[in-house]
Order: structure tokens, then sequence, then C-alpha cells
């Protein structure tokens, strides 16, 4: 039996949106509106979806660097959303976030051991010498070299600094990573090298991932299992197999269609999803994904699916599975 | 059946000039696209594909920028050393170009037909109301939904995709032979790209436009083009028909490129990856500028820069690689 390591039980996110000449509250952005689902300990969750829906939100809530509107998040079966902020803080040791970006989450005018360091220095671990011993050893083990450290983040290519990044979240030996879009700003070439790089330290580490991302190559490959969101809302979540053989949610389907497949022998005729995404400040009643579906029904426009498990261990939120 | 192409490219050579001397982003490349023809360009970060669009548009910003060899035929002219005042002529009319980010390219102060209607009058004899009406006819031939009251809208009223499609409109409205589009899905999510592809293709069935791809995406390679070629720190290393590319790969780089890509419909168990950074231009002066990369990398790759082979048994495939000399050398 899998042991869960997270829990996220209907979790929302609403930004107001200020307005007129007081800048009174005129509205809100559902970013993430009512979601659950769980981690468990050793795997990878794979979080997909296009851009605005979420999926960013919903990794920093996980480490309340965003504060959730309402809902609740259970790490290893502790309540983190009433933590207080310093105890917040010792929890993040735990888990660690990896940004898309390498050139701006690094501070230009530090050293890479000065970056590496602080995460130590923030939660009190070890001695100056320690400190600087296991510098080293996890530049080796990213793949880089102890003559690194000396070296500021702008001598380093767009893959080393991604590394520089991933040698950051590990300081503290978390048990949990949150990364968001980590490859999707790298080059194929590079971004394969990251992808080896993460599968690797999960393995030798026995490291639990919430892997972010658009690309829906590279989250099949990476990941365990995978969720599926639309404005705000998780659609669909089961194993990475069933997901990419067999998508219930009419979303997911036409979301796999549209990605372009290399291979120029095999000329597919796709259905095309017409019409843009809807603003999550507005979004449609009923199923959000209604204005777009194929197979939209009545009770689609009023009613709200949820989340429920079709099959064992696959879960979709859409009234053409409503058991009866 | 051999037409004139509409775009010839010859030994093209854009450098920029720094403190550091003279960095050639795009070194001597050649390629030529066909009427009507879908030609992909793809390569990583940095290996010349903006470089070598932008000198065909003539727009490199000079300095630092300059062309300083090679020939580029546009229907047959060369434009090379043509004036300002004749390329004004040519781009839109010949040859338009749409790029990566729309919101760059549409002036946030000025509606859409504002815009529309403006490129139209340049380069037509087209009137007020004429111009209006073939912009509407354009937004709605690249299938926006309520043409009329676009036209009176910002860009900013739009989404990324809607954007990209008002870019596209604007490149076609006077009916160019050649389109060059420079990552024009990249920054669209999936299920706008695959609207915004099928819309190109489209296009360029119905209006017979040629169009330059430039893309990293294999996978949008492999679904709209025709024939490609892959750059490699500002070099053309191979070139192909798209069949024979996914194939056939035959460059090392082209072979590890395609190899890197995690596949939605098969997991591989590890995914290949090609060791070491992709080298900064003019950092490497001599042999192949794979080298350094190369699993089969020998004594002559370090000292002499291998030149465009024929490969053996494969029409329209070429490869600079010396593991293929002896297909023999290429001409051009
Ligand atoms: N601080 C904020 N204030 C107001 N709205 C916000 C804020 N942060 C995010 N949003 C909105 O919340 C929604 C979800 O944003 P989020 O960044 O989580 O999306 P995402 O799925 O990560 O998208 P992407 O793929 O583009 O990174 C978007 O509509 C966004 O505009
Ligand atoms: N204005 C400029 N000044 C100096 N160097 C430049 C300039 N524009 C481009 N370069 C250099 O020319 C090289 C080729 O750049 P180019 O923009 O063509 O790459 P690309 O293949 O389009 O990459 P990407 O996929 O990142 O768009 C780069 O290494 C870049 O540093
Ligand atoms: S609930 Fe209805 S509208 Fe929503 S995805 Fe299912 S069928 Fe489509
Ligand atoms: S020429 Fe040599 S180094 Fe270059 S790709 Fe071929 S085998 Fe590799
Ligand atoms: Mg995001
Ligand atoms: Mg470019």
């Amino acid at each position: 039996m899998a042991e869960v390591l997270l829990e996220v039980n209907q979790l929302k996110k609403y930004f107001p949106i200020n307005g007129g000449v007081f800048g009174k509250r005129v509205g809100e952005v559902k970013a993430v509106d009512d979601i659950s689902f769980f981690v468990n300990k050793g795997e990878t969750l794979g979080l997909v979806g296009e851009s605005g829906c979420g999926k960013s939100t919903t990794g920093r809530m996980l480490m309340r660097l965003i504060e959730p509107t309402d809902g609740k998040v259970l790490f290893e079966g502790k309540e983190l959303t009433n933590l207080s902020d310093g105890d917040m803080r010792k929890m993040r040791k735990e888990m660690q976030m990896v940004f898309q970006d390498p050139f701006a989450s690094l501070n230009p005018r530090h050293t890479v051991e000065k970056i590496l360091e602080e995460p130590l220095i923030v939660h009190g671990i070890g001695d100056k010498e320690e400190r600087k011993k296991r510098v080293k050893e996890m530049l080796e083990v990213v793949g880089l070299s102890s003559y690194h450290a000396k070296r500021y983040p702008h001598q380093f290519s767009g893959g080393q600094r991604q590394r520089i990044g991933i040698a950051r979240a590990l300081m503290t030996k978390p048990k949990l990573i949150i990364a968001d879009e980590p490859v999707s700003a790298l080059d194929v070439s590079i971004q394969s090298q990251v992808l080896n790089l993460l599968e690797d330290l999960q393995e030798e580490f026995q490291l639990t991932y919430i892997f972010i991302a658009h690309d829906l190559g590279v989250v099949k490959h990476i990941s365990d299992r995978v969720g599926v969101m639309y404005l705000g809302r998780l659609v669909e979540i089961t194993t990475a197999e069933k997901l990419y053989e067999k998508p219930l949610h009419p979303y997911t389907n036409a979301l796999l269609g549209a990605v372009p497949v290399p291979d120029p022998t095999l000329k597919k005729e796709r259905e095309l999803l017409t019409g843009d995404i809807p603003s999550p400040s507005n979004p449609p009643s009923g199923c959000a994904f209604h204005t777009r579906c194929r197979e939209c029904m009545d009770i689609c426009k009023t009613e709200r699916p949820q989340l429920e498990e079709i099959e064992p261990g696959h879960f979709a939120a859409c009234h053409l599975y409503k058991k009866n | 059946m051999t037409q004139a192409p509409v775009l010839d490219v010859k030994q093209l050579k854009t450098s920029f000039f720094s403190a550091d001397g003279e960095i050639p982003a795009v070194d001597e490349v050649s390629f030529s696209v066909n009427k009507g023809e879908i030609l992909g360009i793809v390569g990583e970060s940095g290996c010349g594909k903006s470089v070598t669009s932008l000198s065909i548009m003539k727009l490199i910003p000079q300095p630092p920028g300059k062309i300083v060899g090679g020939e580029i035929l546009l229907n047959g002219e060369d434009i090379v050393h043509s004036s300002e005042k004749r390329m004004r002529e040519i781009r839109g009319n010949e040859v338009a170009m749409i790029f990566q980010e729309p919101m760059t390219s549409l002036n946030p102060l000025f509606t859409i037909g504002n815009q529309l209607i403006e490129g139209i009058k340049i380069h037509t004899k087209a009137g007020k109301k004429e111009a209006f009406q073939r912009a509407v006819e354009m937004l709605k031939l690249v299938g926006l939904p309520r043409a009329e009251q676009i036209m009176h809208e910002y860009p900013h009223q739009l989404s990324g995709g809607m954007r990209q499609r008002v870019m596209i409109a604007m490149a076609l409205s006077c009916h160019p032979k050649l389109l060059i589009a420079d990552e024009p899905t990249t920054a669209l999510d999936v299920t706008i790209q695959a609207q915004i592809l099928a819309l190109m293709k489209d296009l360029n069935e119905k209006l017979d436009t040629a169009i330059v791809l430039i893309t990293h995406d294999l996978g949008v390679v492999a679904e709209v083009c025709e024939r490609v070629i892959v750059m490699y720190a500002g070099k053309v290393v191979e070139e192909a028909p798209v069949i024979e590319i996914f194939k056939n790969p035959k460059h090392p780089y082209t072979h590890g490129l395609l190899e890197s890509v995690p596949d939605v419909r098969e997991k591989k168990e590890r995914l290949y990856s090609i060791p070491g950074n992709v080298p900064k231009p003019g950092s490497i002066r001599k042999g192949c500028r794979f080298a350094a990369r190369c699993e089969f990398v020998h004594e002559r790759c370090l000292s002499d820069t291998p030149p465009l082979y024929k490969v053996e048994g494969a029409d329209q495939h070429t490869v600079r690689c010396f593991l293929h000399e002896s297909g023999g050398a290429a001409s051009g």
C-alpha cells in the first residue's frame, strides 16, 4: 500500500480584482477553484493544463508562498494551512521548489557557493565547514564540479543554471520537490539532460515530485500519475498510462489531440478545439469546459460536475460518466 | 518542371561586430524555397534561425549587425544590395514576416483596423473604403469571429491566439508570395497552436503562399513542413524532405535531437541526451562545430570543416558530416 505524503483538500485561491476610483474590490479571479488530490511517497505527480489554468498558483499554495483562500494542505498528515509563519518556515526544509527561469531565480551578485549555502543558513544546518562540504557534494551530485562554487550565475549556460537551481532545492534534504516548469526554458538537448538528472536524483534520495508543465510529452515521460487542470479546476487525474491511452474527460482528449507528433507519416485527422479559454474572473456556469465541449449536454450548463472515481484509480469531473 | 524558386539564399553570411570582434551568427547558409512550399528551419536557441529570417527581410539592426556575404534572391531579384526604399516595396508585397510574440509587432495605441488598413494602403492603391473591406475580409479569412467589431478593438483586448491571427491577416493582406513565420506558435497554448498551424496550412493551400516556418519543435515540423533544414551554430548541418529527416536522420546532431524529445505516444525508459552545451557563435573557429558534443568525433573533425555531402541513395538529402563523405560533395 502506497503511503500518502501530501494531501490537498478543496483548495481554493480567489485573487481580488480591484478597480474603480477607490480601488474597491470589483470581482475576483478564481485561479484555483476547489481542487483535491494526493501525492504518494516516492512518486511523481504531473500537473498539466494550458496557460492560466492555475498550475503555478496551486504549486505555490502547497508551500504557502501564496496563502490559500480556503481548503487544506496536509503534509505527512500535518495540516500546513494553520501553521504559524515560523513553523511554516521550518516545514519548508522538507519541501522545496524549482522554478522555470533559472536566470531569474538565482541572485546574480552571489557566487554559486553563497546561493547554495543560503538554505542551510536559513534552517540553521551545519557549521561553516560542513556547509561548504555539502555545497561541493551537491555540485557533484547535479553534474557540476566543485570548482564551480566560486563562479557567478551569469558564467553558466541555461542548463547549468537549472542544475544549480536543483542543487539549491536539494540542500536541505527535502522530501518533496515542487518543480514549476523546470525544463520549459531549455533547449531540447539540454532538457533531456535535466529530466534524466531529476529521475536519477529521485531514485538516489527517494524524492517525491510534483512536476508542473504544459508540455504533455515531458509530463508523460517523468510522471507516475498526472492531473489535468482547466480554468482552476482539476478535471481528470490518474496514472500516466491510463491518461494518455484512455482519457475520459473531453478536455484531456482535446488537449492530447492537439499535441504535434514528431512523425510526418502520421497525418492525423484531428478535431480542433474551437474558441479561446474563458476568463477565470468570469468562468462559464456549470462545467467550466462546456463552452468548448463537443459533448455538452443541458446539465453541463448548470451543474458543476464533481471529480469522481470512474474506474479504479481514475478520477474525472464530467457528467458523461455520472453514475446513477 | 524546374521552376525558379521564390527564395534562393546562397552562402548568406551575417555577422555582428563588437569589441570582441566579428561574430558570424549565420555562416554561409544556403537554401531555397519553391512556390507554395512549406520549408521548416529547426535548431536550438542561438543557432541563427532568427538572424537568417531577419536577413531575408533586411531587418538586421546595423550596427552592430551586417550581411557580409552571399546572395538573397527573392523571385530572382538579389535584395542584399537593394535600397531601403525598394525594400519597403518588397516587404508586405513579396515577402512578409510574423514573429513569436505578436504583441511586440502590433502597436498598442492603434486599433486593429487602423493597423491593417494602413498596411493595405501602403502596398496597394486601394482607397480607404476598399482597404477597410479588404481588412475585414482578411480577418474573416484567418477565422476571427465578429471581424467588423475587432476592427475597432485594440491589441490588448484580444487573446494571444487572436493576436497571432491578426498578425497572419496583416502579413497576408497584400498576398505576398512568401511568408516567414519565426516561432509563430511558441508563445501559444497547444490547443491554440493546433488552430494556428491548421490555419497556416490552409492558407498555404488556398493562396499558394510559400512559407518558411522557423521552430524548435520537431512535432510542429513533422506536422506542417514538406522539407526541413537543421541548423547548428550558424551553419546548415542537414537538409532533407520531412519524411526522410525523421526516418533517416544522418547528422549526429539531428539524430540526437530526435532522440532527446519525449514522445506523447510511447514512454522511453531513458531519454537520450547530447552531452555538453550549445556553443557560443564564433567560439569555434576550426573543424566541425558539433565536434565537442559528438560521439563519432575523430581527428579530422577537429582540424577540417566538413562540407555538405550528398546522402547516398537518397534524393534531396544533404549532410555536413565527414561520416557521409562517400556520397560525394553536394553542389552549392
Ligand atoms: N497575484 C495574482 N493576482 C491576480 N491574479 C493572479 C495572480 N496570480 C495569478 N493570477 C491569475 O490566476 C490564474 C492562474 O494563474 P497561474 O499562474 O496559476 O497559471 P498557470 O497554470 O501557472 O499558467 P502558466 O502555464 O501560464 O504558467 C491566471 O488567470 C492568472 O492571471
Ligand atoms: N542584435 C544582436 N547583437 C549581437 N548578437 C546578436 C544579435 N542578434 C542575434 N545575435 C547573435 O546571433 C546568434 C543567433 O541568434 P538568433 O536570434 O538567430 O538565434 P535563434 O536560432 O533564432 O535562437 P532562438 O531559438 O533562441 O530564437 C545568437 O547567438 C545571438 O547572440
Ligand atoms: S461535463 Fe459536459 S461540458 Fe463538461 S466536459 Fe463533460 S460533457 Fe463536456
Ligand atoms: S564531422 Fe565529425 S564531429 Fe562533426 S558531426 Fe560528423 S563525425 Fe561528428
Ligand atoms: Mg505557471
Ligand atoms: Mg529566434
